[in-house]
């Protein structure tokens, strides 16, 4: 109810302020509108300055390959909360030019490289529109329906060759090593000469000089990464240092990258379940919550009572798990090498034992499907969550904060280091606790609630200084308003069904879009899907709040000692899986 | 005061390391090599040091547990194996790194199919344990395993499972997944009742 009064005041404003440049968008299953190119920067100016629609969520692509165009697919939302509003530009695919959306929202600026970099699509006015997930040799944009990659069977799963006449064969037996990977036509990796890298050349353009320079020093380029403990995965840092003060920061990315979005397309709907354990690897069952409910709005099923309330235990769990590590191995990054950290794995271990007796695996969770669940909780682990929940994790959780947060060297090493003041944070598209420690209330389970969220009872963990101190006091706090909600979901957790209807392997899902978003423990986590009405999605986008939240880390960064890019970077908690896809 | 914080901090961890051989000399050798000693260290209650001493001790796993799949076979008349499977396919269409590779097999004479593999192949190396194949066969025909220690020094000529490979017998499946099986045989003995009485009226 309230909901639909809000996006009709929404529509209402829109078509009032905007009618002279948003036409809707008609096409079946499809909503939102659609603003020519030209008026695009005009329309989005409007959007933020006098319909408040200050947060831009996604940014992302759809090659519509018949129709010759590349469509740029734009989610905002209000920092307030409240529904959202997509927005899409069509260009050629050829020549096609969008303009870019940096200079109203910097949040945009990773996601529309990421856009360049997969599908192609030129963002005029972009101030970096560098390759972001693949090298900088790589040949073409691997998201465009027409791109085929050197193992290419099919172009959608399932493959012909393995019913009924499979003979089992190796895809390395049929594409060695040296032909899977392709080469732009006039490239020999043989004679190839490394160019100096374009990102050496990005530190220098962007170099923010300390103010009182009393002693002249050299600026030396440090890399931090890619393989180095600090980074947690493979990931990469380039420094520009003037003595220990980081001058300037580019992240580098994509090591771990093996798009995830084309695999996702070639799979079916129900395939790509499993597909997304593998993002943020230490919360699973919150990728299963996003993209589930991203495809029950396409297939219009709402899951069970009490699949609701099992998703809503495992999601939650799932947040604790994730937000207990991150405190244990913030503390690894700050030098107290891992006694925190195995505390936190300590309990950690109990929760995953509960995911293992309910899914089958502690991490590659794949719990959950269209519609509800794989199969119900047994009571005796429902009584193990029981016993958990009430005892023993308030206990620990307690423990964590009397060891850890009036610790001397904690605070001196935490406060004030990599500040991001919440107009920053906002216009950086920064999500979850990164958002929230900088005076942000916003949490999807509250802005715009999903799922059986309206139900129960918390509050949205927020700090105000915007520092790595702020953002792990509300980690702390975000664990124990999650232990809140298990508590209340135990207690009204109802008997019946876990899915609606009957478990199918091949579901149908109408023509349309959807975006389906998460709370998940790094941030909002949205999943992005259109279906032209085949067994395949014809497009799948995450917007993985680990990947965007890295867009701010230059700022955080800025004029502070290299160590402790190292702890704003444990603040931020990146999980590799999901930065790189 | 300066320094109190730390100080409290190290206290935590003081209790934790008196605790760890507190707990050990209190219960002594019941914490360690016998299966309740796992169970309590693995448990909420567990104080002191929670970690297991692989491969002297192992982890019991829960039934739902899994790892790789197999074939389930009864036994046959002759104490032959008789494969579940009927070769229907649909694991080989819900795999979804489609590492699953059957060929059918043909009655030579009529060209007809027969319902049960001649060739049935999964590639473990590609294998993402999601457990589908499982969870959708239709005629409870392959289930996944607990055998977790799978670790060989060659892939190329170890790691595409066969029937041979695949292959174990219900009692196995019983005696790794209890609950699940005894489902499974309610659910048949159900349907073939009902079926004998169809038959019985018609
Ligand atoms: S789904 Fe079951 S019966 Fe069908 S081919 Fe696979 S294992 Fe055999
Ligand atoms: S467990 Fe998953 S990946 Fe492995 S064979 Fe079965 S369906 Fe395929």
């Amino acid at each position: 109810m309230n909901d639909r009064l809000l996006s009709s005041t929404v529509d209402e404003a829109v078509s009032s302020r905007l009618s002279g440049l948003l036409t809707e968008d008609t096409r079946p299953g499809y909503s939102g509108y659609l603003v020519a190119p030209e008026n695009l920067l005009e329309a989005v100016q409007i959007l933020r300055d006098e319909l408040g629609f200050d947060y831009l969520s996604s940014v992302t692509g759809v090659d519509y390959l018949e129709e010759d165009r590349l469509e740029t697919v734009y989610h905002f939302y209000r920092s307030t909360g409240g529904s959202g509003l997509v927005l899409k530009s069509s260009c050629s695919r050829e020549n096609g030019r969008i303009p870019s959306l940096t200079p109203i929202y910097p949040g945009a600026e990773f996601q529309e490289r990421e856009a360049w970099d997969l599908l192609g699509i030129r963002f005029e006015g972009h101030p970096d529109l560098r390759r972001i997930l693949m090298w900088e040799g790589f040949d073409g944009h691997p998201l465009r329906k027409d791109w085929r990659e050197p193992y290419f069977e099919e172009e959608a799963k399932p493959f012909k060759s393995r019913w009924p006449d499979g003979k089992a064969v190796r895809s390395e037996e049929k594409t060695p090593f040296g032909d899977n990977v392709c080469f732009p036509p006039d490239f020999d990796p043989q004679t190839w000469q490394a160019e100096p890298e374009t990102v050496i050349e990005r530190l220098q353009q962007d170099e923010k000089p300390l103010a009182d320079e009393e002693i002249q020093t050299d600026r030396i380029v440090v890399n931090l990464g890619p393989q180095h403990p600090s980074t947690h995965g493979v990931f990469r840092m380039t420094v520009m240092l003037d003595g220990e003060t980081i001058v300037s920061l580019k992240p580098v990315m994509g090591y771990l990258h093996r798009n995830h979005e084309k695999i996702a397309e070639r799979n079916t709907f129900l395939q790509n379940m499993p597909f997304t354990d593998r993002l943020d690897y230490l919360a699973s069952m919150s990728n299963n919550f996003g993209y589930a409910i991203a495809v029950e709005k396409l297939m219009g099923v709402t899951p069970p009572e009490r699949a609701e309330y099992i998703r809503v235990i495992m999601a939650e769990l799932t947040r604790i798990s994730s937000h207990i590590m991150t405190t244990g191995f913030l503390l690894n990054d700050l030098g107290a090498f891992f006694t925190p950290a195995l505390y936190a794995l300590e309990e950690r271990e109990l929760i995953l034992d509960i995911f293992e007796m309910v899914s089958g695996s502690r991490m590659m969770c794949n719990y959950f499907r269209f519609g509800g669940v794989v199969r119900d909780i047994p009571e005796d682990v429902l009584g193990r969550i029981r016993q958990l929940v009430t005892d023993r994790l308030p206990r620990k959780i307690d423990e964590l904060d009397s060891y850890l947060t009036n610790n001397e060297i904690v605070k001196t090493r935490c406060q004030g280091v990599g500040v991001l003041t919440d107009v920053q944070a906002i216009a950086y598209s920064a999500a979850g606790p990164i958002l929230r420690a900088s005076g942000v209330p916003y949490d999807v389970r509250r802005a715009d609630p999903y799922s059986i969220y309206d139900r129960f009872d918390f509050d949205v963990a927020v700090q105000t200084h915007g520092d790595v101190y702020d953002r792990y006091l509300v980690r702390l706090q975000e664990m124990r308003e999650s232990l809140k909600i298990l508590r209340q979901a135990l207690r009204d957790i109802p008997g019946g069904p876990v899915l609606a209807g009957k478990p199918q392997y091949q579901v149908r899902v109408p023509a349309g879009e959807a975006y389906g978003r998460v709370e998940g423990p790094k941030g909002e986590l949205g999943f992005y899907v259109v279906s032209n009405g085949k067994p395949n999605p014809y497009r799948y986008h995450v917007r993985a709040p680990s990947f965007i939240n890295l867009t701010s880390l230059e700022t955080m960064c800025m004029h502070q000692k290299v160590a402790d890019a190292v702890v704003v970077l444990g603040s931020v908690d990146i999980i590799l899986g999901e930065v790189d896809r | 005061m300066s320094g109190k914080g730390i100080v409290h901090g190290l206290g935590v961890t003081l209790r934790h390391l008196l605790r760890t051989y507190w707990d050990d000399l209190k219960k002594g050798r019941r914490r360690y090599f016998n299966p309740e000693g796992i169970a309590y260290r693995q448990s909420p209650e567990v104080d002191g040091i929670f970690t297991v001493q692989y491969p002297e001790e192992k982890l019991p796993v829960p039934e739902e547990f899994r790892y790789l799949p197999f074939l389930v076979y009864d036994p046959g008349p002759a104490g032959e194996k008789v494969l579940r499977c009927t070769s229907c396919g649909i694991c080989a269409k819900v795999c979804p790194p489609q590492c699953i590779w059957i060929t059918r097999t043909t009655d030579p004479e009529t060209g007809k199919p027969v319902p049960t593999p001649a060739e049935f192949a999964i590639d473990i190396d590609i294998c993402m344990n999601c457990g589908l194949c499982a969870e959708y066969c239709p005629f409870d025909a392959i289930k996944m395993d607990h055998d977790y220690e799978i670790a060989g020094y060659d892939r190329m000529t170890t790691n595409i499972y066969t029937i041979e490979q695949l292959a174990r017998s219900a009692d196995y499946y019983r005696k790794i997944r209890p609950n699940a099986f005894a489902s499974e045989e309610k659910d048949r003995l159900e349907r073939e009742a009902a079926k004998a009485a169809r038959a019985g009226t018609g």
